[in-house]
């Protein structure tokens, strides 16, 4: 792990966490753009399909297209294929819904919080992100 | 209601509505006069127990509610070769719903049915293009509502006063220009939804206005104009000048003020967008599919009169998904005969990206629908080509891909 670089973001549904980064600039709809039988983004027009957001950090810009996608996220955090955490620039109540959905239903949930598009910058796919229950984030950049 | 004094599933439903009201930036909450449900489709276990659930602990809507599309046809799923298993599951999730007071519409477009609401009601509507149909050709005020979010503002009747509920942000912020572009387009039906297509990533979650349409579009094409721009962006709300209630004038539809963002639409970009609907290389078509949204009257009988006379190709599967209340106006006029003489499958209830309708081998699904070729790709692993209605119902008569000349060739 190389040098160490900390943000703080702003927690929408606050939790510890940490996972490997996803990381894209294109937003993603959960309905249609993630397997939640598996985790895996399924959208082919999306930069991330093919990749797999199970127990790894999300972050896009904003969630995208259809209501549907709290759903599916729901039925990813009951089957354990949730992301750990996801970030995005703008508070969404599509992802945050299906997120409160798990923590009311299931009493597990991805960890939810929003940082500035420039924040957003700094956080590249492969890195590693540790969340605190306070929204700090701290990221290990990889070696390169 | 918190308290559990109106029963433990209210009590569940205002806790979450409640814990929402946050995220939209609301500080209290508002009654509501309807609601439309889209948690009806059978995303897995999790959404099935969930609405068991709440029916199973007395929940009971407090205002009229509709219900979206379902993930089997309640009357032919056996017509369609739907599995046993799975249609059972999607048949108790729409009767926990139907216990719960809900009504049986099982539809995407319930603003074309007796249900829709009136200019300035306040509602609380899921289904992304029901929303932004609600919003902007009606006038009705809702935000986007996720799955479950929506049968706890049924239940409660209340949502969090915030977003498009309120006056002022429903104002657009932005302005869309569309340039010159060659007469005879804005009149073709597919127009829509490719600007609609091209207006979804542009708009991201702003409320826009367009100007510059010099045209008269019909509901059914405002309904595909803002499917599309729903399901390439968050459109919830979009004023289109001196055509949509709200947007009377462009002054009007900004609120007096300056828009924050000007886009101009050219003709050329209208093509990028249209390209961008077909992933197809081209070849033999599997699947034809017209109704996303659900096929209005008209729109089903324009295909009853397209496919009169006509026959699908062997091998090509022909899905008009559309509501029972339609499919039953056309048994009785006769066209239902004529789109299965064609070889069409008239689906209520349903549709084809909710339900496991279209044989697994397909590869190649063509639609008059950017909504379809849209989530085609991801949701049903196939290749889409986007195309004209008529194009559409030649391609399934010829079974390869037919193009008419048109103005997007030049």
């Amino acid at each position: 792990m190389g040098r160490l670089t900390s943000i703080q973001a702003t927690p929408i549904l606050p939790g510890a966490a940490e996972g490997e980064i996803l990381a894209s600039d294109v937003p993603l709809s959960f309905w249609g753009g993630f397997d939640p039988d598996t985790g895996d983004i399924i959208d082919r027009r999306h930069p991330l399909a093919g990749q797999n957001a199970r127990g790894r950090v999300l972050v896009i810009p904003a969630g995208r297209g259809s209501c549907s996608g709290s759903g599916v996220l729901l039925e990813a955090i009951r089957n354990g294929t949730a992301p750990a955490a996801i970030l995005t620039s703008h508070v969404d109540p599509i992802i945050g819904l299906g997120a409160i959905l798990g923590d009311e239903l299931y009493a597990a949930y991805p960890v939810i919080a929003t940082v500035t598009d420039a924040e957003r910058d700094l956080l590249q796919t492969g890195d590693w992100l540790s969340i605190a229950d306070d929204g700090r984030l701290t990221i290990s950049r990889r070696e390169s | 209601m918190l308290a559990g004094d109106a029963g433990p599933a209210m009590q569940l439903a205002m806790r979450i509505v409640c814990r929402m009201a946050p995220l939209y930036g609301a500080g209290s909450l508002l009654p509501v006069t309807r609601a439309h449900i889209d948690g009806v489709i059978l995303a897995g276990d999790a959404g099935l127990e969930f609405a068991e659930g709440l029916a199973e602990l007395g929940g009971r809507v407090t205002v009229p509610t509709t219900l979206n599309v379902m993930s089997m046809d309640r009357e032919r799923w056996r017509d369609w070769g739907q599995d046993p298993a799975y249609a059972d599951r999607a048949r108790r999730l729409g009767q926990a719903y139907l216990r719960m007071g809900a009504a049986p519409t099982f539809t995407c477009a319930p603003y074309q049915t007796a249900a829709a609401p009136v200019f300035g009601e306040q509602i609380a509507w899921s289904e992304s293009n029901a929303v932004a149909f609600a919003n902007s050709v009606i006038g009705a005020r809702t935000n986007r509502y996720g799955d479950f979010l929506d049968i706890c503002c049924a239940l409660t009747g209340r949502v969090p006063a915030a977003g498009l509920h309120l006056d002022e942000p429903r104002l657009a912020t932005m302005v869309i220009q569309l340039g010159s572009l060659p007469a005879t387009l804005v009149q073709r039906d597919d127009f829509y939804p490719i600007l609609g297509y091209l207006l979804g990533p542009l708009l991201g979650d702003e409320v826009g206005v367009v100007t510059g349409l010099d045209a008269e579009p019909s509901a059914d094409q405002l309904k595909a104009l803002l499917a599309a721009a729903a399901s390439s962006g968050s459109v919830a709300l979009l004023h289109l000048e001196g055509i949509t209630p709200e947007a009377p004038t462009l002054s009007e539809a900004l609120g007096g003020r300056n828009p924050t963002r000007r886009e101009r639409i050219t003709f050329e970009s209208l093509k990028q967008a249209r390209a961008a609907l077909t992933t197809a290389a081209g070849g033999v078509v599997d699947v034809v599919a017209f109704g996303s949204p659900h096929c209005s009257l008209a729109e089903a009988r324009q295909l009853a009169s397209l496919m009169a006379g006509h026959r699908a190709a062997p091998g090509v599967e022909v899905f008009v998904t559309t509501s029972r209340a339609v499919r039953d106006l056309l048994d009785r006029s006769g066209e239902l005969a004529i789109l299965e003489a064609f070889g069409a499958r008239v689906t209520a209830d349903t549709c084809i990206v909710v339900a496991p309708l279209i044989r697994a081998e397909a590869r190649t699904l063509m639609t008059n629908s950017a909504k379809y070729a849209h989530y085609g790709p991801g949701l049903l692993g196939v290749d889409s080509v986007f195309a004209t209605t008529e194009e559409c119902v030649d391609s399934a008569a010829a079974g390869t891909i037919v193009r008419h000349a048109s103005p997007w060739d030049d």
